[in-house]
């Protein structure tokens, strides 16, 4: 958790720079101390805020498509979690209305919960933690009308990454959950 | 004399390395004692005898390697050179010189000899006090000629248990998972080999996925998590039949087994809804008990040697801590408070400590703490290390660490390493295939 907090602040500085260049110089100029508390606070606020997306993260949640395989058409076959979370982002929550109106549509299908989690924990607590994200996504296609008879849940824990990389972004890809045609 | 010099060895630079421990790896800072393991003497007759059977050209030396090797992997002791040796075996062991001993600076002197009796094997052997001049032990053992390599083992246990005091874990085995392929599609397969490597069997073909493997403390059952049929559920395995049944009759995935010290029950993890908590089987009359009742994550519960405690994992204060209760649930208390998460703990055979796995700012540490929480120790820091396994005295942990792939996700491996209780001694324990997950079996003889 610390470790990818480390992370964000570092990538907010750089964007940081980017964007308000003009306003830090003219600060610069004025009065150096002030900078200082001015660009750590911007910076504090920014982490704590962390609405800007690096790359193909949001916060450390993954937000790309390079591993994302289709149910239907427009219908994404999973979504991403948070380090350590099994709270379901805006995103996904979006991506499982559309797996759920798809579901109904297709009532005599079943599907299989894949939950996963990355390789920076411990076995056994990732397969907790695979099977509770798994779970937070069953209890939300339940709540839009899908039976609990149709979907059974699999965790794998760390045992199953998609990405085999040994970095923040390979991790953000692994932390989710799949769902899967079990018939 | 030799008593006395690890009375020091044990108890006083023990202490002196806890103050420097905390990160950083020194190997071989302990003072080992020289000690001679004179090649067992073997007469010809017997000699060849052993050659048809075992097909090695003098069983007496081999033996005598293995307690040799045994003994420089304690890292408590420093084998001699054989080259340096200027007494025959058979010599040596009716009546040793001492002073030719000493003057290679021996300290100590083991001595034997290897003999066919009635198409067994018997081995006889002796320790000697070489500044005293004086001999400390024999012993003789006869066995099936294919046990060869357990003679050697159990002939250090007892030169182990007669300098040092504790008890031996030379004849002992490791259960681990074997790894093989791609990172993302990882086969994996049960096997087993003797402390030393030597040995190695697979027990399960790699059609499923299994992980986590342990011991029962008492005898040579093993229980573990498999996917098979893609229900992940804990099995008990009798590894000497090749039998196995589910444990339990659970509508969901039961994982992180162990038994209980008097191996007659096993504590593991059911998982259902979101929520895991921790329960108990019985094995002989089959009675199942929910231990936890919490919305958090319990987890990786681990015995205390007298059954009456259980330390574990949960996330009940929002992250990975380590808490201990009594075995009936009641009492939870959370016993780390460190920086960082805590994960996989497992209490000492010893019964004073509780070994663990650490994640701080991005780096896996195996530590040691007292069953309070109290006397903090990190042994070892790494990209990824986790599941300590304690030897059966309680002086040495098992565990496995993983390495860091590159951008392209190359470059991955998964070892067994092993470390001295106090952060010396840290060694790769090789093996055929990647591994991890080891578990250690108790002493196999006593």
């Amino acid at each position: 958790m610390i470790f990818f907090l480390k992370h964000l602040i570092s990538c907010e500085k750089v964007n940081i720079k980017k964007f308000d260049q003009g306003a830090i110089m003219k600060l610069n100029k004025i009065l150096k101390n002030a900078f200082l508390i001015v660009f750590a606070s911007i910076a504090l606020s920014a982490c704590a805020t962390q609405k800007k997306t690096t790359g193909q993260m949001q916060g450390d949640v993954y937000t790309g498509t390079d591993t994302v395989e289709y149910l239907a058409s427009g219908v994404p076959d999973r979504v991403f979690f948070a380090t350590n979370e099994s709270v379901l982002t805006t995103a996904s929550r979006e991506t499982l209305r559309k797996q759920a109106a798809w579901l109904r549509k297709n009532s005599s299908i079943t599907i299989v919960l894949e939950g996963h989690a990355d390789e920076r924990g411990t076995r056994e607590y990732n397969l907790a933690l695979g099977e509770r994200r798994a779970n937070a996504a069953k209890d939300y296609l339940m709540t839009y009308g899908i039976s609990s008879d149709r979907i059974s849940v699999l965790s794998y824990g760390k045992e199953r990454p998609v990405d085999s990389g040994s970095n923040p972004l390979a991790w953000s890809k692994n932390r989710r959950s799949v769902t899967v045609k079990a018939n | 004399m030799i008593r006395k010099f690890y009375l020091i060895l044990f108890f006083i630079i023990p202490f002196n390395t806890w103050a420097l421990i905390e990160v950083d790896i020194t190997r071989g800072n302990l003072n080992p004692l020289p000690i001679a393991v004179s090649p067992l003497s073997i007469d010809e007759e017997s000699r060849k005898k052993f050659e048809n059977i075992l097909k090695k050209e003098n069983i007496g030396s081999e033996i005598s390697s293995v307690v040799e090797k045994n003994l420089k992997t304690s890292g408590l002791f420093n084998p001699l050179n054989k080259d340096a040796f200027l007494q025959a075996p058979d010599i040596a062991n009716l009546k040793p010189r001492f002073e030719d001993w000493s003057l290679i600076k021996a300290q100590a002197l083991i001595t034997g000899k290897v003999n066919l009796v009635d198409e067994k094997l018997r081995v006889e052997f002796r320790l000697w006090d070489v500044l005293a001049g004086k001999e400390m032990m024999a012993l003789a053992f006869t066995t099936v000629p294919t046990n060869w390599r357990r003679v050697g083992h159990i002939i250090t246990d007892k030169v182990y248990e007669r300098l040092t005091g504790e008890k031996g874990y030379f004849d002992t085995r490791i259960i681990y998972v074997a790894e093989e392929g791609p990172k993302t599609r990882r086969i994996k397969r049960l096997a087993i080999m003797d402390q030393d490597g030597a040995n190695n069997k697979f027990l399960t073909l790699g059609n499923e996925l299994v992980l986590t493997p342990r011991f029962n403390p008492t005898n040579q059952m093993v229980t573990y998590l498999s996917y098979f049929r893609n229900l992940p559920r804990v099995y008990l395995l009798d590894i000497e039949t090749g039998m196995q049944e589910v444990v339990g009759d659970f509508p969901g995935m039961t994982f992180a087994p162990r038994f209980s010290p008097d191996g007659k029950k096993i504590i593991m993890s059911f998982a259902k809804d979101g929520n895991s908590d921790i329960y108990t089987m019985d094995l002989e009359n089959r009675i199942v008990e929910k231990i936890t009742n919490h919305p958090s994550i319990d987890t990786s519960p681990s015995y205390s040697p007298d059954g009456q405690y259980i330390c574990f994992n949960s996330d009940r204060s929002g992250y990975q801590q380590i808490y201990i209760m009594k075995s009936d649930g009641t009492n939870v208390k959370r016993i780390s408070f460190g920086k960082g998460l805590y994960g996989t703990p497992v209490w000492s055979p010893r019964g004073d400590l509780i070994a663990f796995t650490k994640l701080h700012k991005g780096k896996f540490y195996i530590g040691v703490m007292r069953t309070d929480g109290s006397g903090e120790r990190l042994l070892t820091e790494n990209f990824y290390q986790e599941a300590p396994s304690w030897s059966p005295n309680g002086r040495v942990l098992i565990f496995y660490r993983e390495t860091k792939t590159d951008d392209k996700g190359k470059g991955f491996s998964a070892k067994l390493w092993s470390i001295d209780l106090t952060g010396y001694n840290e060694r790769l324990v090789s093996t055929d295939t990647d591994a991890s997950d080891p578990s250690w079996s108790s002493l196999l003889s006593n």
